[in-house]
């Protein structure tokens, strides 16, 4: 158990250092920053200042080393463009994104399982295909199309809904959230169905395929000669079995929309990290750039740490070993 | 005294994209309380259709739809789905073929068993543990208490398969319907598992129909026999009987080809042919492609002769041996 996690911590270092060294590579490919950052009025002299002050005249080997050796200093650096420290930014972003994402994956859960656990006991009920109609829709429909179409109909049209925003942010153990308020609430429904339905539709049918095999599993049918009830049977047998794949896909789900949820942040105007991602990349804003993506990496990490851990509590065969 | 279980004209169909096939064709049989019955027939003649018939565990597209199937007395067929699930468990239990599939790999063994007690009766789920470990005992499972803990995987196929039959008798069933339960099993362990069910049949006074395409197994072991094929019972009496004595060209047919019964290096006599797809039947009597007495006589529906104790499907049965 402890060389697993210390082999998974240590491929997450080695992790971190490949895409840092990706960004910086990819960056450099890109363009100089500094043709973005200067008004292209400056004289030829503030422009070499300018390089000269962020290094953009050292080899590419010599500024990586630099940011390394800033970062176990515990300094990310500091954002070109909004000339702040870039944790500092990150952070002052990310608890937007958290708390749309954790509400968005969680209405994905409470209405996909369920819906796919149905549509896969009754297979040939009409309820079950009209899930599965919907579920195709859910990820086959373009995700700012249907955010548009919610604010026409709930901002524009009945006008019960904010269209955008993060709304009045309250707090809650020390951290502030929109979650803590009803006017949060009010901002956060709307862009938070549109990231669910995406992920609700994976879910619905994962679920209703593990559920439509294990029923038909012998185990099944011999709690079934036991004379337990269909409910006892899909909540303490086959749940339990199935949800190996669903903690899989929601695991990853859960990372990439935390990393990704730019599309649906843009288009309800949330001031989370995905608005960050884009414009720092538009403006070659590297530290910012490489930060986040670390962040990102380790976000990844601890959630597969996670659904790790959850495989060896949901199945007794699976064991946890350092190495592979 | 009523009878543990009897069936009465079971029939079992099913829908399939060629028409409806009967899987299970006017079975009937009876078991007395502490009896074992084996239900012999090749693969696909319908004697585990009949097993899952019997227990109410068919599902689509197949569905019973005839006969009348008495657990001590009372018919199965006429109860409402939630009396029926509650008789389940409770009065018929079924044990299945392969104990690697049987048990939820997920669960602890007595979760699984706790479960199965407590949804026949309200107990806590300590007694419930209690119980489960008396009913390991019971199988001759070692250390009980320990293996209450282990999950299916950590448990021999023999082991896992005892599990399966505790959990069978965890509320003292009148009938116990056993798949094939040893055929996944290596010999030795399946002749403990035919001596404890044995044992088990005579001091519980539990009926046990132990469905099985082995013969050489059934006839030590069973009071009564009854020959399956393509769906239709077509012989039933003694063991002792049907071995010694068999009335029916198939039954005879299955004898012979029990290798234990010849000599080495003797050609062993062979039955000709396949079991007949049962959406495909002959035309009269399903054995008569492949039967060394049939004659025109048997394009007919084959008659049944009830003969001291015996029943025999066929129109040419053989003659009692002298």
């Amino acid at each position: 158990m402890l060389s697993y996690l210390v082999t998974r911590l240590a491929q997450a270092v080695v992790v971190v250092f490949a895409m840092s060294v990706i960004v910086f590579v990819g960056v450099f490919a890109i363009g100089n920053p500094i043709d973005v950052m200067i008004d292209p009025g400056a004289t030829q002299e503030i422009r070499q200042q300018m390089i000269e002050k962020y290094g953009f005249d050292q080899p590419l080997y010599v500024q990586y080393w630099t940011f390394l050796e800033n970062v176990f200093q515990g300094d990310m650096g500091t954002s070109l463009v909004y000339n702040i420290p870039v944790i500092e930014l990150v952070f002052s972003r990310f608890p937007a994104t958290l708390e749309l994402v954790l509400v968005a994956v969680g209405i994905a859960a409470v209405i996909g399982i369920p819906a796919g656990l149905w549509a896969g006991y009754r297979p040939e009920s009409k309820s079950a295909k009209l899930i599965m109609a919907l579920s195709v829709l859910g990820f086959s429909v373009p995700t700012f199309w249907i955010g548009m179409l919610l604010i026409m109909g709930f901002a524009v049209e009945l006008g019960v809904l904010p269209s955008g925003g993060r709304g009045d942010v309250g707090s809650f153990l020390g951290i502030s959230t929109s979650l803590a308020t009803a006017d949060g609430w009010s901002h956060i429904i709307l862009p938070a169905i549109n990231l669910s339905l995406f992920k609700m539709g994976l879910l619905i049918r994962l679920t209703r395929a593990g559920m439509v095999e294990a029923m038909s599993m012998d185990y099944v049918r011999f709690a079934r000669a036991q004379g337990l009830p269909d409910n006892q049977i899909v909540f303490s047998h086959i749940l339990r079995n199935i949800s190996i794949p669903i903690v899989t896909v929601f695991g990853l789900e859960l990372g990439s929309t935390l990393a990704f949820a730019v599309v649906t942040e843009s288009v309800f105007t949330w001031p989370g990290v995905g608005k960050l991602i884009i414009d720092s990349i538009m403006q070659l804003d590297r530290p910012v750039m490489v930060s986040y993506l670390v962040l990102v990496v380790i976000l990844f990490v601890f959630i597969n740490l996670a659904v790790d851990l959850i495989y060896a509590w949901l199945d007794p065969r699976v064991r946890l070993k350092g190495g592979a | 005294m009523t009878a543990a279980l009897e069936v009465r004209g079971l029939t079992t169909q099913f829908e399939t994209r060629g028409g409806v096939v009967t899987a299970v064709n006017n079975v009937s049989f009876k078991v007395e309380p502490g009896k074992v019955l084996g239900l012999v027939g090749e693969s696909g003649s319908g004697k585990s259709v009949t097993g899952f018939s019997i227990m109410g565990l068919i599902d689509n597209p197949g569905r019973v739809t005839a006969g009348e199937i008495f657990v001590h007395g009372v018919d199965m067929r006429k109860l409402s789905a939630t009396e029926q699930r509650q008789m389940r468990g409770r009065d018929i239990a079924m044990v299945f073929q392969d104990p690697m599939m049987t048990l939820n790999p997920v669960l602890r063994i007595g979760d699984q068993m706790a479960m199965a007690v407590r949804v026949h009766e309200k107990t806590t789920k300590r007694a419930a543990w209690d119980r489960a470990r008396a009913a390991l005992e019971i199988v001759g499972i070692p250390s009980a208490g320990e293996r209450l803990w282990a999950y299916p995987h950590q448990l021999s196929g023999g082991m896992r398969q005892r599990v399966a039959i505790a959990t069978a008798l965890l509320h003292q069933p009148a009938v116990i319907l056993a798949d094939e339960p040893t055929t996944a099993l290596d010999v030795s362990i399946q002749g403990q598992i035919l001596a404890e069910v044995r044992r088990l049949a005579d001091e519980t006074n539990t009926a046990i129909v132990w469905v099985t395409h082995d013969l050489a197994v059934i006839s030590s072991f069973a009071d009564d026999i009854a020959v399956m094929y393509a769906g239709r019972i077509v012989e039933t009496g003694t063991a002792e009987e049907v071995i010694a004595n068999p009335r029916h060209p198939y039954t005879r047919g299955l004898i012979e080809s029990v290798p234990s019964l010849h000599q080495a290096g003797e050609k062993l006599p062979q039955i000709p042919g396949a079991t007949p797809q049962l959406s495909k039947l002959p035309q009269g009597c399903p054995f008569r492609p492949r039967c060394n007495v049939a004659n025109q006589a048997c394009l007919g529906e084959p008659p049944a002769h009830d003969l001291s104790g015996r029943r025999v499907v066929c129109h040419r049965p053989l003659e009692a041996a002298a």
